[in-house]
């Protein structure tokens, strides 16, 4: 078997850049959606901040400097080809790419060693979390998104039963952004994982915040309760920056897994506006 | 109508103000957040000296990015609010007229705002390179070790907000939504 080499400063160099471009550049589905999202918005104050959020995103861009001071914590969803082989230590690369954007490009470090105790700050925005998959293939796919922590905070998750329905889904994804309130920074992007175990739901809402907002899940009755779910967050009124409004999310992103008989968890995974991702092939 | 204020506020500025209304401030504010608050916290249990006045303040709950050279201050939007709620009502004895953060207070808090006559202003969450154009100067007043999370003065013009809680606290977060809230939510 042909086994293709790839240089750990090639992962570093892209992973930097990943970051960077991330924190500086807000995506093309997101500023879309902003636009359509100020155009339809019913609230005079909610149309000012959406172009106040539009204004400083241009801004961003053109100085190249970061779009939100959380710069979040780095999270990089990474396929991995079987018929690769990478000349060093692949986290190791990993992780120097974060901590040279992080260092090189004013990017905030926001990252504790210690959760509970020392709190004390790692200076380099590492570590980064990882999650990688091996898949067949001779390249490297890296989706990598820099996670604020205002939205994060606001999220949940919920070891539903089967009992309980798509109707259960859908209240305790409402029952989470209705406690969210105004607090994530709307319009948000709601991220869904359901089925699979405990942490795969949580991986998955995550992954679903990273899917761009104008796409939609290719089983046609989970399209339908993306649809739905966003009609009815629309309706809490919550608005841009919760100052009330008709745009309290730009989209409901979901995505599933196989689970156990007894389960049926779902995680919901809050992004704010500054819905930052990014994906490379290497 | 956005009213201009110069920093410090008066308590007439104050009363002036109704929620709801949008707001530029110019003068100087403190800066804080979480890590911040728990030490300025603990010291007023222990019944110690804080290393900063809060007198006549207001503090802004922000984290900024590290400045590009030739920059002023690194992007520096507002951080969640609410993480600062247990301390909140302490500082605002102590003589801080009010705070600049997003996102809702508990009821504590709006009491303590009504209590010592002050104000919760809401800047735009993540529209941190936009309101960094109106922090012009900063300077480190303590806790240096806490990086992004240290004690600073921002010298700012024109910097925009709007009021969240006044001092009668009317609270935004609270009348707002509820406009534009549709029947038929489940």
């Amino acid at each position: 078997m042909e086994y293709r080499t790839i240089s750990a400063g090639t992962i570093t160099a892209a992973v930097k850049r990943l970051f960077l471009d991330c924190n500086y550049y807000i995506g093309g589905d997101i500023l879309a959606a902003l636009k359509n999202a100020r155009e339809q918005e019913a609230s005079p104050v909610g149309r000012s901040v959406l172009g106040q959020i539009l204004e400083n995103d241009a801004i961003a861009a053109e100085e190249q400097i970061p779009l939100c001071q959380d710069t979040g914590m780095a999270v990089l969803f990474v396929e991995y080809g079987d018929k690769v082989c990478v000349d060093g230590d692949f986290e190791e690369a990993v992780t120097e790419g974060v901590r040279q954007a992080y260092r090189d490009g004013y990017l905030r470090k926001s990252v504790v060693s210690d959760p509970v105790f020392d709190r004390v700050n790692t200076k380099d925005n590492t570590p980064a979390i990882i999650h990688t998959k091996i898949v067949s293939g001779s390249t490297i796919k890296i989706t990598a998104g820099g996670k604020g922590f205002g939205s994060e905070n606001m999220s949940a998750i919920k070891m539903l039963t089967p009992s309980y329905g798509a109707e259960g889904v859908k209240q305790f994804i409402l029952d989470t952004v209705f406690a969210a309130g105004p607090n994530p920074c709307p319009p948000i992007v709601v991220g869904v994982g359901i089925g699979g175990t405990f942490e795969r739901a949580a991986q998955l809402a995550k992954k679903a915040t990273f899917r761009p907002v104008d796409s939609e899940n290719p089983d046609p009755r989970y399209a339908e309760m993306e649809r739905e779910l966003l009609t009815q967050i629309n309706m809490m009124g919550f608005g841009p920056a919760g100052l009330g409004g008709s745009t309290t999310a730009l989209g409901v992103n979901i995505e599933t897994a196989p689970t156990h008989i007894a389960g049926m968890p779902v995680a919901v995974n809050i992004c704010c506006h500054a819905a930052r991702h990014a994906s490379t092939e290497i | 109508m956005t009213k201009k204020i110069t920093l410090p506020i008066t308590d007439e500025a104050i009363q002036d103000l109704k929620a709801g209304d949008s707001v530029l401030l110019t003068g100087t504010i403190l800066t804080g957040r979480d890590a911040a608050h728990k030490r300025l916290y603990e010291l007023l249990e222990q019944g110690k000296e804080l290393p900063v006045d809060l007198k006549g303040e207001l503090i802004y709950y922000v984290g900024p990015a590290p400045a590009k050279p030739g920059y002023a201050v690194g992007p520096a939007g507002p951080t969640s609010s609410y993480r600062m709620d247990k301390y909140a009502p302490a500082l605002m004895d102590l003589g801080l007229k009010g705070m600049i953060g997003k996102g809702a207070r508990s009821q504590a808090v709006i009491d303590a705002i009504v209590r010592n006559h002050g104000v919760y202003f809401a800047a735009i969450g993540g529209a941190a390179a936009l309101i960094a154009k109106s922090i012009k100067k900063e300077e480190l007043l303590c806790y240096e070790d806490l990086g992004t999370e240290a004690v600073r003065r921002y010298t700012v013009e024109d910097f925009p907000c709007i009021v969240a809680v006044d001092a009668q606290g009317n609270n935004v977060y609270e009348t707002e939504p509820l406009k534009y809230r549709k029947k038929g939510l489940i």
